[in-house]
């Protein structure tokens, strides 16, 4: 046998949390003083804000506020969180993506806020950062390749955000872009997928108070690997519904055109939602395997939230509008 | 080149054969490491499949490189290298199997009418099947020289379903897949070469016979 299974793991081996956490303040405090050392020589020559300080990778974000949407589940841990995913831009594996984004920079930083809305503008990502509370949401996480984990992110509800940008009334869609920048993430060199990355929301699902915009992890600045500065976080979608490192959010009257979709248009739909009754034309969707665990999970309808979001496709046929 | 002598291919023969377990003693070192990543049984499909695939290929540049380089005594470095193959596709389908489907008869089936890419993978291990059956020297006497080649072309088939199994299972990005399915392009149209030489050869042959015939009867 080849598999270790998580409970034959003694609790005297796994780390205490104290230590743990000890030396995940030594990190910080190390990455804080790195991060100030190149950050005052950035100052020196430039006549920057200071925020570049605040924003390195592995920073703790500080006054976190919980928030009864989270999941009383396990959270899956952050080193298996930061060294499993898909994160095309920089890797068709997803073991890759944390070594290939570790130099990714994230300030400066500007979102773009366009389309329907009274007045277009363009944010600072420490001014947006300031918009709302950040929450602590742990939420499942559910990829459309039949694997699944439970994540502690930090993020602003979109719905903040979209009240920010104050869309006019003909506004029915969100969309969203990922930065491109073939300099920094490798894949964008090569037609992996058309790139840059967009993904798109329904005004009502933009508006739920289950999406937002991810910022930090545990309670850390949001690593690269994972999407920073911000990324889209819609729980009770497959996982490539949360586009990284999002340069833009605009507002449209029609349905937004989504990578996936275009790549293959019967294989990933627009709405994308969790749904263990229709399943990927390649493989099932009826189970998951969580990471971390050996037996697979039968995957929930809407991923588990289907109390919550079910309402937003009442009358729709899901099979067709997958 | 001159052919090494039976002690020294007989030592190559020791190693090659080791290192053909090189990834799996990898993968079990990794395992009793706990090193296997966020997805153990992931990496374990995915490692086993490409190994499956990496030996189908090198199996079969055996008879090429043998030609092109003068070295015939690489013949006998191919049944270890096939039962390789056939090993990690063993290794590959048991993963499916047990740690994928835990043994789900239903599951299976059904994953084998509808997904297209499982169906390409079981038709490359089935092909398969019958090649290491057939595998022994009594099995080439048996069956006689030109059965058994015949039989064991069954292995340009088998490798084609691998490749096909691979594209059909990326999602974007077929670079990986594409890499292997040129190696065999290459491989194959190396025997569609010499095939059709020999059948030139063969004619040309037949017509300078006749030629001789008509001479003759003049």
């Amino acid at each position: 046998m080849l598999i270790k299974k998580p409970n034959d793991i003694p609790s005297s081996e796994i780390t205490p949390k104290v230590s743990y956490i000890n030396r995940r303040q030594f990190l910080t405090g190390a990455a804080v003083t790195g991060a100030a050392l190149v950050g005052g020589l950035y100052l020196r020559n430039h006549d920057g804000d200071t925020s570049t300080v605040e924003a390195a990778a592995g920073a703790k974000l500080s006054g976190i506020v919980k928030s009864p949407l989270s999941t009383a589940e396990k959270p899956n841990s952050f080193k298996d969180i930061t060294n499993y995913n898909n994160y095309y831009e920089f890797s068709t594996d997803k073991y890759e993506p944390n070594g290939l984004a570790a130099g990714f920079r994230t300030r400066p930083w500007t979102v773009s806020f366009e389309g329907l809305l009274k007045k277009p503008f363009k944010m600072d990502i420490d001014s947006l950062l300031k918009l709302a509370p950040i929450e602590e949401r742990i939420y499942r996480h559910r990829c459309v390749e039949a694997w699944s984990m439970v994540i502690p992110w930090a993020g602003i509800p979109l719905s903040a955000i979209v009240k920010k940008a104050d869309p006019l009334p003909g506004a029915k869609f969100v969309a969203f872009e990922t930065v491109f920048a073939p300099d920094q993430m490798p894949n964008q060199k090569h037609d992996v997928l058309a790139w840059p990355y967009v993904e798109g929301l329904r005004m009502d699902e933009a508006m739920h108070p289950l999406a937002i915009l991810a910022v930090g992890l545990y309670d850390e600045v949001l690593p690269n690997v994972d999407g920073a500065p911000l990324r889209l976080v819609v729980p009770w979608k497959y996982g490539f519904k949360g586009a990284k490192a999002i340069v833009k959010i605009k507002f449209t009257d029609t349905m937004p055109p989504t990578t996936w979709n275009r790549m293959a248009s019967n294989e990933y739909g627009f709405y994308s939602n969790v749904n263990p009754t229709v399943d990927h034309p390649r493989w099932s969707q009826a189970k998951e395997r969580r990471i971390g665990e050996f037996a697979k999970r039968t995957t929930l309808m809407f991923n588990g939230y289907g109390d919550q979001v079910s309402g937003l496709y009442s009358g729709m046929d899901l099979k067709k509008n997958f | 080149m001159r052919a090494p002598g039976e002690k020294t291919i007989k030592a190559l023969k020791v190693g090659a054969f080791l290192l053909s377990l090189g990834p799996l003693a990898t993968l079990g070192w990794k395992a009793y490491q706990g090193n296997l990543g966020a997805n153990p049984i992931d990496v374990i499909t995915r490692s086993t499949g490409r190994w499956t695939l990496t030996f189908l290929l090198i199996t079969l540049s055996v008879t090429p490189v043998r030609k092109l380089a003068g070295m015939p005594w690489l013949i006998r470095f191919r049944r270890p290298l096939g039962l390789f193959a056939f090993f990690y596709g063993t290794l590959h389908l048991t993963t499916y199997v047990w740690l994928d489907k835990f043994f789900d008869v239903h599951e299976m089936l059904h994953d084998i009418l509808k997904r297209r890419f499982i169906t390409a993978g079981l038709t490359a291990f089935t092909l398969m099947l019958p090649l290491a059956l057939t595998s022994t020297t009594w099995s080439i006497r048996r069956l006689g020289g030109k059965r058994w080649s015949a039989l064991h072309r069954l292995i340009y088939f088998s490798a084609a379903a691998g490749v096909i199994h691979f594209i059909w299972l990326v999602k974007a990005d077929l670079r990986r897949p594409l890499t292997y399915g040129a190696v065999l392009a290459v491989l194959l149209a190396y025997r569609m070469v010499v095939w059709a030489v020999a059948k030139t050869k063969r004619v040309a042959d037949a017509r300078k016979q006749q030629g001789k015939l008509a001479a003759e009867v003049r």
